[in-house]
This record gives C-alpha cells, sequence and structure tokens, in this order.
C-alpha cells in the first residue's frame, strides 16, 4: 500500500545480527540517492522512527530471530508488510546468531558474565528474555524472499531491493549465495 | 507524580539499546540509565573451534569494524604461534585498519550524526536521517558517502569484500598489495583530503551554535584510554597502553596490552547486557574512563602526521588539560580521518608495501594470546586460550564501546538533567539523550558479542519504581 502520491514505503530492521547487512545496503554509496528517490525509508536503524508503521510496501529483516524482543519484533514486522525480505545468512538460516544454538543459553550467559567478568550479578532488568533457540526468520513467520550472503553484496541489495519496489519477486541465484 | 520515560529504541547508533529517564515527584530527573538489550553468545560458542578459525569467526561481531576484529584477532592468533610476522604483513595490516577508521567514522559522523548537526537536535523527527539531510544539503552528504566509499574500497581492493574480508589471517595477511591497485588508492587521496578540511571547517565554524551541548554531553571529568607508539604518538595496530587523567597527566602509562587485567577489571550490571570495564587500580566506579576519538587526543602527544597534527594543536587549545565534553568526539573524529588519510599515503608510498612476503607459518607454539588494536571506538582485546591442539578452551573480549559504558550513563544522565524540567519531556530533549550516545558512536553488536542488542526507548518511573510513561517516538 503506497503513499497517496505513489511512493513505495521500504523500512529496513535488525534482529540479532552483526549490522554487516545493513553496511552493505550502505555500500549503495550514491544509489542510495536513487532508492530514496524510489521510496521512502519509514523505518530502521537510520532513521528516528521509534514504532513499525503501518501499511509498509517492503521491509528487509537482518539477523536471528534471538530474543522475546525479536519475536515479537519480527510478528509485528510481517503483520504490516506486505513484503518482508530476509537478508542476509543470519535471517535466512540463523548462521552465526544461531552458534550459541549447541550451548544451553543459561550456560552462555554464565560464561559471558559470571566467569568473564570480576564482579556484579549479570542483566536481570530492563533487558529481554533469550529464546533458547536462535532461529531463522521462517520458523516464525512467513518469508517471501530470501537474500543469502554474508553480507549479500551492495549490488545484490540495489537490485533486489529495485525488484520488490516494483512489486517483482526476484530470482537471484544468479546474484548471491550462502556466505558470499 | 513521578514517573519514568522511555526511549526505545534508541536510532542513528549501531546496536540494539534503550534508555529509560526517572523523574521525581516535582518532574526533576532522578536517575537516567543506558540499557543494551542484544547478547550474541562469542565468547562461547569459538569453545572448540581451531583458532585459526577466529579471525574471520570474530568479524562476524560486527559488520561496522569487522577489520577492527580481524585484526586483534590475527594479533591474538600470532601470539599463539609466537611467530613475529613479515615487516609488509604488519604494513599492509595497519593499511587495512586505517582504512576502516575512515569509513567508519564517516559513517557515524555523515550518516547518524549529521542529521543532528545539519539539521538541528529540534528539527523534524520524520526528516532528521541521512535522506532528510541528502535532500537538504545534498553536496556535503554526497562528500561524506563519497568518503565513506573510499575508506570500504580499500578495504575491498585489499581485502575482496568490503565487509567481511577474509585477507588478514594468522601471521599476516593472505595476499600481497597490487602496483596498479596502490596507484588507483593514492590518485582518490587529494579528493579526499579536500573532502575532510572542507567538513573540519565547517565543523569548527559550527561549533558555536552547539555550546549548550559541548557543556552538557557528558562533560566531566574522567580518565582516558589509548594506545601509544614508543613516541608517545597515536598507534591504532599497536604500542602500549595509556592512561591520563583529566588534567591530561599520565596515571598509567607503557603498560603491555597483554597485560591488561592486570589495570583493566570489568564489573556486570543488573539492567543491561554491556558490562562496565574500569581502572583496576582505582576502583569502581571511581575507575571510569573514556576511549577512542576523544580520548586518543587527549593520550596522545602528537599524533604523527603533518596536517593532522596542526589540527590536533588547535584542538587542544580547547582546554588546559584534557579536553572533557564528549561533544568532542565528533571533532576528534574529523581529525582522525584526516591522520588516516596521510597516514594511508605515507604506506602507499613507501616502497615495501608492495613486498610479495607478507605472511608467516606456524603451527601453535603458545597456549595463551593477546591482541590489542585501536579500532574506530577505542581499544579492542582479544585474547585466547587454546589446548594442546589448537582449539579454542576459551576467549575473552573486551570492546571498544563497552570501555565507555560507564560514561554514556552519566552522559545520559547529564544530558537528562539539563535538558529536562518540570516534567516537560519533549522531542529536541529525547533526540539530545540520543545524540550524546551517538557521539560516543557505541557500536552495540561489538560491545555485546556476548549477548547483545541496543535500539533505543525511553521509560519514564515514578519514585516507586513503576513505569508511569513511555515515550515511544513515532
Amino acid at each position: 500500500m503506497s503513499t497517496t502520491d505513489g511512493r513505495k514505503r521500504l523500512a529496513t530492521i535488525w534482529l540479532d545480527g552483526c549490522s554487516g547487512c545493513h553496511m552493505s545496503f550502505l555500500d549503495m554509496d550514491e544509489a542510495l540517492v536513487d532508492v530514496a528517490a524510489m521510496a521512502d525509508v519509514v523505518y530502521g536503524p537510520l532513521v528516528d522512527t521509534k514504532e513499525f508503521p503501518a501499511d509498509v510496501d517492503v521491509t528487509l529483516v537482518e539477523g536471528g530471530v534471538s530474543s522475546e524482543e525479536d519475536l515479537e519484533k519480527i510478528k509485528t514486522v510481517r503483520s504490516r508488510t506486505k513484503v518482508l525480505a530476509a537478508l542476509g545468512d543470519c535471517a535466512v538460516t540463523a548462521n552465526v546468531s544461531g552458534l550459541r544454538n549447541q550451548f544451553p543459553v543459561d550456560r552462555v550467559i554464565e560464561r559471558a558474565y559470571h566467569e568473564n567478568a570480576d564482579d556484579g550479578e549479570g542483566p536481570q532488568t530492563d533487558v529481554p528474555r533469550l529464546e533458547v533457540w536462535s532461529k531463522p526468520l521462517h520458523a516464525h513467520v512467513t518469508v517471501d524472499l530470501w537474500i543469502p550472503g554474508c553480507p549479500p553484496s551492495a549490488q545484490t541489495i540495489q537490485f533486489a531491493v529495485t525488484e520488490l519496489l516494483q512489486g517483482r519477486i526476484p530470482d537471484l541465484s544468479e546474484h548471491t549465495r550462502f556466505g558470499a | 507524580m513521578a514517573r519514568t520515560v522511555t526511549i526505545d529504541p534508541v536510532t542513528r547508533i549501531e546496536g540494539h539499546a534503550h534508555i529509560t529517564i526517572d523523574l521525581d515527584d516535582e518532574g526533576f530527573v532522578s536517575d537516567a540509565r543506558f540499557h543494551v538489550t542484544q547478547l550474541r553468545g562469542f565468547e562461547m560458542f569459538c569453545e572448540g573451534r581451531p583458532f585459526a578459525e577466529m579471525p574471520s569467526l570474530m568479524a562476524r561481531i560486527c559488520g561496522i569494524c569487522p577489520v577492527s576484529h580481524l585484526v586483534a584477532s590475527s594479533k591474538a592468533c600470532d601470539a599463539l604461534m609466537a611467530v613475529s610476522i613479515p615487516p609488509n604483513g604488519a604494513r599492509l595490516r595497519r593499511l587495512i585498519n586505517l582504512a576502516q577508521i575512515v569509513q567508519s567514522h564517516a559513517l557515524n559522523f555523515f550518516h547518524l550524526s549529521s542529521p543532528d548537526l545539519l539539521l538541528g537536535m529540534d528539527s523534524d523527527p520524520e526528516k532528521r536521517n541521512v535522506f532528510g539531510v541528502l535532500a537538504q544539503h545534498p553536496k556535503q552528504t554526497k562528500e561524506g558517502i563519497r568518503l565513506r566509499a573510499f575508506g570500504q574500497e580499500l578495504i575491498r581492493t585489499l581485502g575482496g569484500k568490503r565487509v567481511h574480508p577474509g585477507w588478514v589471517v594468522p601471521g599476516g595477511v593472505s595476499h600481497p598489495l597490487e602496483e596498479e591497485a596502490r596507484d588507483r588508492v593514492l590518485a582518490e587521496l587529494p579528493e579526499m583530503m579536500v573532502i575532510v578540511e572542507r567538513n573540519l571547517d565547517w565543523f569548527k565554524g559550527h561549533m558555536d551554535g552547539f555550546q549548550e551541548e559541548i557543556r552538557s554531553f557528558a562533560n566531566f571529568p574522567s580518565l582516558f584510554m589509548a594506545l601509544v607508539d614508543e613516541k608517545g604518538r597515536l598507534d591504532f595496530y599497536d604500542g602500549k597502553l595509556r592512561f591520563v587523567n583529566a588534567a591530561g597527566n599520565a596515571v598509567g602509562d607503557d603498560v603491555d596490552p597483554a597485560d591488561y587485567a592486570r589495570v583493566i577489571a570489568e564489573r556486570n550490571e543488573s539492567d543491561s547486557y554491556l558490562k562496565s570495564p574500569y581502572y583496576r587500580p582505582m576502583g569502581y566506579p571511581d575507575g571510569m574512563y573514556r576511549v577512542g576519538p576523544l580520548a586518543r587526543m587527549n593520550v596522545v602527544e602528537s599524533l604523527g602526521t603533518s596536517a593532522a597534527d596542526q589540527e590536533w594543536a588547535e584542538f587542544q587549545q580547547l582546554s588546559r588539560g584534557s579536553v572533557l565534553s564528549s561533544f568532542h568526539y565528533h571533532y576528534a573524529r574529523l581529525i582522525e580521518i584526516l591522520y588516516c588519510l596521510e597516514r594511508i599515503r605515507e604506506l602507499l608510498e613507501d616502497p615495501g608495501i608492495l613486498d610479495p612476503h607478507v605472511r608467516a607459518h606456524a603451527e601453535p607454539n603458545a597456549r595463551v594470546g593477546v591482541g590489542a588494536s585501536e579500532a574506530p571506538r577505542g581499544t579492542l582485546f582479544h585474547h585466547y586460550e587454546i589446548d594442546e591442539n589448537g582449539l579454542m578452551k576459551k576467549a575473552n573480549l573486551i570492546i571498544a564501546t563497552g570501555h565507555n559504558n560507564l560514561a554514556m550513563n552519566r552522559g545520559v544522565l547529564q544530558v537528562a538533567k539539563h535538558y529536562i524540567n518540570d516534567g516537560q519531556v519533549d522531542d529536541g530533549a529525547l533526540n539530545r539523550v540520543e545524540a550524546v550516545i551517538r557521539a560516543f558512536d557505541p557500536c552495540l553488536s561489538c560491545s555485546t558479542h556476548a549477548l547483545g542488542e541496543m535500539p533505543m526507548d525511553v521509560v519514564v518511573r515514578d519514585a516507586q519504581g513503576n513505569v508511569v510513561d513511555r515515550k515511544v517516538r513515532s
């Protein structure tokens, strides 16, 4: 659903990732001007909107779903987005965010905050609970396009975004792969 | 009635966090805290993996400064192999580290912070972003994009990829630099120098308009820490740790980074996934110190390149001792870009830069290795222990942003107290609370390597701790 002047609404969000996919998005460099000409960026780490808006045409999601907050966010994003794309290997397969799955979550916390710290009790309040498993997006919601890569190249992202904003789901098999 | 304001998520920062501001019964700020809400578990899941995998795995801590992790991790691996790497391996690592600092500083200044600086702290939040500045200040914004692209392209030229190159490896780098590529980079340098000098002039010319922010943005005494070379100059790749105090005097000097645990202790916080390191001899919280561009300007005796040293001399005039306002992280960041461009030129003009001997090979020879370097945001430590087969037993990482946790928290409180009075909480005040965080340029995907994430959220709580208001701006 576009705005009255026909401009599309684009959003990006990061869940449990390293922000490298967002950096690759910025690596479009001057082509960012072209994207800005096609669509309003209505939500994302680069803009000051605090609540995920309604009626978004395309959302790119970086990172796996690792905490209760991530889970809540991806459900909200899905319910307010027409086309949802998993951006990068963590969103597609959990990848690096999923490496902790081989250990019980309590041990991950124990290692970080007790064995590797000198004092203090460790996080208890004002922080979201970690999910037992870090999972890819499609474990929780319907995904319309997977964009693999660690990260996908700027050219791949530009091509995918341009196609998605024009209402087409592109075939990316010639453009990127896992670990690209 | 007392209440808590929440800013969630904190935007235009690199990671996930929120901020809570507690107001008392009269509507004045009683406390403010910065909470980091992501934890990733790197220290855990590297266990049992071969140490040589660490550089490319640890780089995935952060997509903004993967090169910094590649460098610190590879240096820790060098120590495990107990090798001295070929001189040109070290030179090329220095080069890619400088490229990384240029692109990351350009990202903070132009893509994240310039909306506050160019459009104003109180400007329309809908337009207060890089696309908004692009519309209103296209020339300056495109220059920023060019400058970041230069750094990213240099990384790609050396490492084959802009984000997560695999080129920096235990023992050096995987392949040498070609002459043609060197010449291409050299040819672009003059344009980049002009861009950064023009933006430095712009910043200095506009500082007067931010006097209130300069006074209130984490402007307080603290220690500062950075690596310096044997002559006390800026060194992003190597050197010894130095701590200076607010008066500008060294309180700790010549500390081998491998002995970091002697001077740095880490404390957990009950309400954040980000731990708080402090200077061990002074205890918690008096041992609060800052790292990154501002700290480096305060710690060094000179930068070591001509144009940057001139700018540094002018910067020094801001204060008789250390420069204390964190607003000046922006200023320091621009001077560092200039320094990096000058150092990149020096390295590329060194005939040794084309030497094809760039890597040493060895089996693991030591059980413990520490690697340290200056990342864009401050000093980065990777500390590994391996077993007799070279498999990881333990990793401890102290990430640049983490060092600043105590100062960021105190800075958030200082800004909130200054701008929020009588229970009046407007967008401009909240944006300044976020802007002080942006000045530190925290990289939260990095710093909460262990668990870690950081959007921004302001919660207002009453005197009993009940959440009575949540300022989630939209």
